[in-house]
């Protein structure tokens, strides 16, 4: 702790802040309230968007699964609607349904760790262990169905992987009945519980007008009565035959984001129960070529946390160009700041907890610092400059020819 | 809020039904871990079907796999060896293989006490 001009700068992580993982924030104190909140990110910069580009397209699959550890399958869902979109290829009924009912058991697990993760954040472990126990199944149902607890691994160019047999579909319908009785209590716990309320209410606010500046997105948007939910504004796959009940609450802070999730669990398992009764006889897969036509594609794909956005370009070999991942945290960490000032030290956890935070699937940016302005520069003249620039070292780059790439 | 509040210890009729529950959790390793069939664990690898065209290698994201031919291309002897240190258990090799030599079993007890020994045949 460093105190500065009378207040206290308390740096908290990068190890350990809230959450596991790594990340670090200057918090300026005046007292007991939070001042001025500076974020920094980029501990856990792995490097997989150039890890994906030096591999193929079937590679690269897995390592877009393990972009985050929670919603690997709307990782893969948005790649993967990028290479079937880019090769022209018609995903089956039945594949499209599979990959919207794993989605949603991955949107449950999700939640309900998040829940459990808020609990613990306010000291309210009990709910935490309920949660945690109910998520437990949720994760058997996705590992019977993919062969693994996180990273199912159902996805695949053209389809997906794993049928769903019966036997599992019956099993995947009474583990909904189960889980709904307690997500209903979960509801009604929201609803009454003083210490819940108490405790969430009024911290972390993001009004509308604060959302549309600071692009918020997923459910910490929805808290805030914007309806954002990409299954609803641009629906795709499955969403597209079945209608997703939007989820909105008004209360713009920590608490909202609560109720929304809860409400959205609700949602999940009515639509795992719609999508398993209509669920479509036929193949599960059609075959994908290994090149990929040149060209470029972005798609949007509701993960868990909000909107995820992946951007792939080819240039027609079996290998992508250019590989972009916006995961939803992304948009999320700029209002971090925001939410944080004026609110007590006691409540930044659990407000840096509420936007549901994933530092991996962020951490690829480059921050400049003192790099005194900006300028725009065109393609030609940035080359040029950069031509000069390596020639003032010493090394001259002018006869490096580029790969050339149809651009405009 | 408008809501009305309650006193707190909504969850106390829950927590006392928990103390006499049984636990959710199971006693392992004695316990049943209940792995699924198709989970996607230890490869299991079947040497008289493989036509040596080396899919599973050119897919491994990992470079896990490796495919050896020790006899001749006539009468082929092959092996495949696994560094299960660098396997993520996607089972694409399962999947690229056209013949089907290559498949997951449900065995997850993987683990070894040095690193050489993660280094295995199948």
């Amino acid at each position: 702790m460093s105190e500065r001009d009378g207040k206290f700068v308390l740096p908290i992580g990068p190890q350990h802040p809230s959450l596991k993982e790594p990340c670090s924030f200057k918090i300026t104190l005046d007292g007991e309230v939070v001042e001025k909140a500076v974020v920094e990110i980029g501990y856990n910069h792995r490097g997989l968007e150039k890890a994906c580009e030096s591999r193929t397209f079937v590679q690269d699959l897995y390592i877009i699964e393990r972009v985050c550890g929670i919603c690997s399958h709307a990782h893969t869902s948005a790649f993967c609607r990028c290479v079937e979109e880019m090769c022209g290829l018609l995903v089956p009924r039945r594949a499209e349904y599979i990959r919207g009912i794993v989605g949603e058991l991955e949107r449950l697990h999700s939640h309900l760790l998040w829940l459990g993760v808020a609990a613990h954040e306010i000291g309210f472990d009990t709910l935490f262990m309920y949660t945690w126990r109910d998520r437990e199944r949720v994760l058997d149902m996705l590992a019977a169905i993919g062969g693994n607890r996180i990273n199912y691994g159902v996805n695949t160019f053209g389809g997906v992987r794993r049928d769903l047999e019966p036997e599992l579909i019956a099993e995947i319908g009474r583990v909904m009945d189960a889980l709904e009785e307690k997500l209903k209590y979960y509801f009604e716990l929201a609803l009454v519980e003083p210490a819940l309320i108490g405790r969430l209410s009024g911290i972390g606010i993001l009004r509308p007008e604060d959302v549309r500046r600071f692009s918020a997105v997923g459910p910490v948007a929805r808290a805030a009565g914007i309806m954002d939910d990409t299954r609803i504004i641009e629906p795709y796959g499955v969403f597209r035959e079945i209608a997703v009940n939007g989820v909105t609450d008004d209360h713009c802070d920590v608490y909202g984001r609560t109720i929304v999730r809860v409400k959205e669990m609700l949602e999940s398992v009515r639509l795992i129960r719609v999508m398993l009764r209509e669920l479509p006889d036929g193949p599960i897969s059609v075959k994908a070529p290994r090149r990929v036509p040149a060209g470029e594609i972005l798609i949007r794909v509701e993960a868990p946390r909000g909107e995820d956005i992946h951007y792939v370009r080819s240039t027609g070999g079996d290998m992508p160009d250019r590989v972009r991942v916006r995961a939803p945290t992304e948009a999320n960490w700029h209002g971090m700041s925001y939410m944080l000032e004026g609110f007590h030290l006691a409540d930044v956890p659990i407000i840096i907890a509420a936007i549901d935070p994933c530092y991996s699937c962020t951490d690829r940016a480059v921050r400049l610092t003192d790099a005194g302005g900006s300028s725009l520069h065109a393609w030609e003249e940035l080359r040029r400059l950069g031509i000069e620039r390596y020639q003032s070292l010493g090394i001259d780059p002018s006869g490096i020819r580029l790969r050339e790439f149809p651009r405009g | 809020m408008k809501k009305k509040l309650h006193l707190p210890g909504e969850l106390a009729g829950q927590a006392i039904r928990n103390v006499f529950a049984k636990p959710a959790t199971i006693d392992y390793p004695h316990g049943d871990p209940s792995i699924p069939a198709n989970y996607r664990g230890r490869l299991v690898y079947d040497a008289p079907r493989c036509i040596n065209c080396l899919m599973c290698m050119r897919d491994c994201p990992s470079k896990a796999i490796r495919i050896e031919n020790r006899g001749t291309k006539e009468n082929p002897d092959m092996h495949a060896y696994l560094n299960v240190a660098r396997c993520i258990f996607c089972c694409q090799c399962v999947d690229s293989c056209p013949k089907k030599c290559l498949s997951a079993s449900n065995d997850i007890l993987l683990a070894r006490l040095s690193r050489d020994e993660l280094s295995v045949e199948l």
